[in-house]
């Protein structure tokens, strides 16, 4: 194709260019908010059906965890829209320097999630054979508070006299749990992938106030997984904390 | 190049802000405001996903054409959303998630 510089035949000047390409990836994005919107009606629709259950299964995940990984994200956030002013205004090294801590937040953030599985793994909060919602409550693990236990033991024990299929409606939460989390994680590490390009090109100086396309589009990619997070951390976390 | 650059002061105005939000939506978590509850923190959660399209991803500064796709995505969910939701919600027996027994047991 013939080519300019950084401008392409089939475009008359830079920023035709660059309209262009943020037009596509906002369609791209339209189109997540619709698969991951999917996936909230699912959520909501099973959630007012199987309430109590969902209410448990919520409130048997770590809402200090869960609310610092939201500022982890949001930070991540900050960093990235700062990433492309730094371009933008021809800072080409701190392009550099705030695509890594774009990065290094996100890490965070997936090394917080994994933190978050293993402690469900080990209170047999995986759905399948060994799911047990009772189970946590009757087999502490070192470190747990054993006021916070007593709390979920009589949570759990009144759930099961309210709803005697908890364990099979519980599974349906973290079904969903394990799935909308999951896929963002996906996208998160998808994420981590393009940052990693974005700083092996930054470090090369290609990002400059004529031309950051990559690290405005990347951004958006970015932000837009951190809408997605500012949703499920509400949805999942905080629905029935109130009781 | 004409585009628009967003100063970093409004950045980290934005921030601030997100963060206010998250800190006022787990506080309103546990309260009891009954049906309300998630009302408010949905509420929120729009606020801040507003604001992080508004600023973050330029959506205030870019052009028409880019707008109406935004508008248009968020009009599309809306439709899924409400239409399914009354579908289930209005619906008779037949329409109602099967309970338990057809779920997988543990």
């Amino acid at each position: 194709m013939h080519r300019t510089g950084e401008l392409y035949g089939q475009f008359q000047t830079l920023e035709q260019q660059k309209e262009t390409a943020t037009l596509g990836m906002w369609i791209f994005l339209v189109t997540e908010v619709l698969f991951f919107g999917g996936l909230f009606l699912t959520y909501t629709i099973n959630r007012s059906t199987f309430s109590t259950a969902f209410g448990i299964g919520s409130n048997t995940l770590d809402i200090t965890l869960g609310a610092g990984n939201t500022v982890v994200l949001i930070m991540s956030s900050l960093t990235m829209a700062m990433a492309v002013w730094s371009a933008q205004v021809g800072k080409k090294k701190l392009v550099s320097i705030f695509l890594m801590a774009t990065l290094g937040l996100g890490t965070v953030f997936l090394g917080v999630k994994a933190v978050e599985y293993k402690q469900k793994f080990d209170h047999h909060l995986v759905p399948g054979r060994s799911f047990d919602m009772k189970y946590h409550p009757t087999h502490p693990l070192p470190g747990d508070d054993p006021k916070e236990l007593a709390l979920e033991k009589k949570e759990v024990a009144e759930a099961f006299a309210h709803d005697p299929d908890i364990n099979a409606h519980g599974q349906l939460y973290f079904s969903l749990y394990f799935g909308m989390t999951g896929l963002h994680a996906l996208h998160m590490i998808v994420g981590a992938g393009l940052l990693l390009w974005l700083i092996k090109g930054s470090f090369a100086g290609r990002f400059t106030p004529q031309y950051n396309t990559p690290v405005e589009i990347v951004g958006l990619y970015w932000h837009f997984v951190d809408i997605v997070w500012i949703f499920l951390f509400p949805l999942l976390y905080l629905i029935d904390r109130h009781r | 190049m004409s585009e628009h650059i967003v100063s970093p002061k409004i950045y980290v105005a934005i921030f601030l802000a997100l963060l206010v939000c998250t800190t006022l939506t787990v506080w309103a978590a546990f309260q009891n405001f009954g049906k309300f509850n998630i009302v408010i923190a949905l509420a929120i959660a729009t606020v801040k996903a507003a604001l992080v399209v508004l600023y973050f991803m330029h959506a205030r500064y870019s052009p028409k054409r880019t707008q109406l796709v935004i508008v248009c995505s968020v009009f599309w969910l809306a439709i899924m959303l409400a239409l399914t939701l009354t579908d289930y919600d209005t619906r008779a027996h037949e329409g109602r998630l099967t309970p338990a027994n057809t779920c997988y047991r543990a």
